[in-house]
């Protein structure tokens, strides 16, 4: 972490790159401290359905009568949760599997990289959808089987950077020396490849926030009554006809996040393009 | 380059292939079995071996694979657990009502992107490609709900020009098929557009920087006949697969917008038939998108290499 946020102050932060850092600080002191900050309770009914917006409800109120502010807030909690949830796990699996993968090279390699062409070779959706129409829309499910889809692009590229690393010499001196491949993949391999892992991290963020969010507008993914981004534009929807504005504060939610993020990747490709020292 | 094309042919296939075990696969991963599923809490020992013998599960998983697989070659998807109707008999219309709406979005979409990207590439760094830039580095990030219920907000509601909802019929005449599905593709074209276009102006610009583009200018040709006629088709092969990769985001794409349309397409089916259990329809669906997606990706390898001939003599 320290090394990031040295990383952070040692090079310009754009003007794209710090509107993405605030973005996503706001998302998380949101997320965070939904309890606290939102005014009521997520599934409390405190009012008319759909009432205007007054002092009392900022956002006014959604179709049950519940507050929309406070259940923005509980939103964030479940829609940014999940997501980070999902991608440690993919990164976890993807990583060790794509070291695994460039360390051991020969027959391991071959067939984890052919498992993962032919994974890749579909729509993640579809296959999504698929696994979910067996397995039902629980929340360990849904965990479990996006961050496994997801881990196929985290293994591609681990796999591709570790192919260069493990051609050092001192990941040589390390085998020979006789150390084990847990230890090869941690203390040898990883720290070179944490810059790029770190930005990739950011990019399968965004994927995987937009991915449950596309699963629950669908009604597929987190079920009531626990608030999240997605299935509140789905219960909110039929009202544009009525010219109301509810759907949009979810929705433009989730774009806002996903731009802040993407500005906040941006950046890091960027720097790491640049290379060390210049521009610091 | 017979055979190199001949070669990327027959990887498709065998992924096709590899495609339908896996969505097979992912249907069997339950830890009991779809007959407990299904009966969930009325599951006695005789409903359940009931249940079996009518789903055809107590039979082996590859023996049911086959089957299954074979029935598909020659179009026969089983039947819809919920419904006892054939499979094949409610795809058709919903398989033409997404290929429409797919194709009426690529044709819109496709030159649309290739011009705009041209133009930002021509005006490298004027007020149009910086607009340009920005508007489309923001529509790659919003979802297309987001962008669909926008539309309809504003268009539909406020200006009252299009009908909110593109709930289109066997009986719908050509015309007003696309009048009803206009919307939906709109919503498409703005999700898609921005890659492609991207891209387009990426790689126009990377050729640019080559040495018989400034023998163009040199010899005095205007800046856009060097893009169009000189850069352009260098920057084809690059541009073939990012158009491929969008229209086979289009087939994904297309699940969330007719959703959000209500527009009664194959993406509509497997969302209802996800949420009911119905795993017949489920996998025939899987694997259409599958196939449709492959196949393009399949299309746009061969078209890269009939671009460019640098690829077509193996090294």
């Amino acid at each position: 972490m320290s090394a990031a946020r040295l990383r952070l102050f040692g090079h310009r932060v754009t003007i794209p790159a710090m509107i993405g850092f605030v973005i996503i600080a706001v998302n998380l002191i949101a997320a965070l401290g939904a309890p606290w900050l939102s005014p009521f309770d997520q599934a409390d009914v405190v009012c008319e359905a759909w009432d205007d917006p007054t002092a009392e409800h900022l956002l006014g109120c959604d179709n049950l009568g519940r507050d929309l502010l406070s259940r923005l807030l509980f939103g964030a909690r479940m829609s940014i949760g999940l997501s980070l949830l999902i991608t440690t796990l993919s990164f976890s699996i993807g990583i060790v599997t794509g070291f695994t993968a460039a360390i051991a090279k020969g027959w391991v390699d071959a067939a984890l990289s052919r498992a993962v062409d032919l994974m890749l070779s579909m729509p993640s959706l579809i296959f999504a959808f698929v696994v979910l129409s067996v397995l039902g829309t629980e929340i360990p499910v849904l965990v479990i089987t996006l961050a496994c889809l997801d881990s196929t692009r985290v293994f591609r590229l681990s796999r591709a950077l570790a192919m260069n690393i493990v051609a050092l010499e001192y990941v040589e001196v390390a085998k020979l020396r006789g150390e084990g491949l847990w230890w090869i993949i941690t203390r040898e391999v990883l720290p070179a490849a944490r810059a790029p892992l770190i930005a990739e991290f950011g990019l399968r963020f965004s994927f995987a926030f937009l991915f449950v969010a596309a699963l629950s507008f669908l009604g597929l993914g987190i079920q009531p009554p626990n608030a999240d981004w997605g299935s509140m534009v789905r219960d909110y929807r039929d009202m544009i006809n009525l010219g109301i504005t509810a759907p949009f504060w979810p929705a433009g939610a989730i774009a806002v996040l996903t731009i802040g993020v993407n500005f906040v990747v941006d950046w890091l490709l960027a720097i790491q393009s640049r290379g060390h020292g210049e521009n610091a | 380059m017979g055979k190199l094309i001949a070669q990327r042919l027959a990887l498709g296939f065998l992924t096709l292939f590899g495609a339908s075990v896996l969505i097979f696969a992912g249907t069997e991963l339950l830890p009991g079995d779809l007959a407990s599923a299904l009966l969930q809490n009325n599951a006695t020992e005789e409903n359940l071996a009931v249940m079996r013998k009518q789903l055809g599960l107590d039979r082996p998983a590859p023996v049911r694979y086959v089957e299954w697989f074979g029935g598909a070659l020659k179009g026969d998807l089983g039947k819809s657990l919920a419904t006892e109707r054939p499979v094949a008999a409610d795809l058709a219309p919903r398989l033409r009502n997404t290929i429409f709406l797919a194709i009426y979005a690529a044709v819109v979409a496709v030159p649309l992107a290739i011009a705009l990207g041209l133009l930002a590439a021509v005006f490298q760094g004027s007020v149009f490609d910086r607009a340009v830039n920005t508007v489309t580095l923001m529509t790659i990030s919003i979802p297309e709900y987001l962008v669909g219920y926008l539309l309809m907000k504003y268009i539909s509601v406020q200006l009252g020009w299009l009908p909110t909802l593109a709930n289109v019929t066997e009986e719908t005449p050509l015309g007003e098929r696309f009048y009803l599905s206009l919307l939906p593709m709109l919503t498409l074209v703005l999700v898609t557009i921005a890659h492609m276009m991207r891209m387009t102006r990426a790689s126009v610009l990377a050729i640019m920087a080559s040495p018989y583009i400034e023998m163009a200018f040199l010899k005095g040709i205007p800046k856009w006949i060097v893009v169009v006629r000189h850069a352009f088709p260098n920057a084809l092969a690059p541009v073939i697969s990012v158009v491929a990769l969008n229209l086979a985001y289009l087939i994904v794409g297309v699940v969330v917008v007719e959703s959000v349309f209500v527009y009664p397409g194959l993406g509509q089916l497997m969302v209802d038939a996800v949420s009911k259990h119905d795993v017949p329809v489920v996998q025939a669906c899987g694997l259409l998108f599958a196939s449709a997606f492959i196949v393009l990706n399949m299309l746009a390898d061969i078209a890269a290499i009939l671009a460019n001939p640098r690829l077509r003599h193996p090294r």
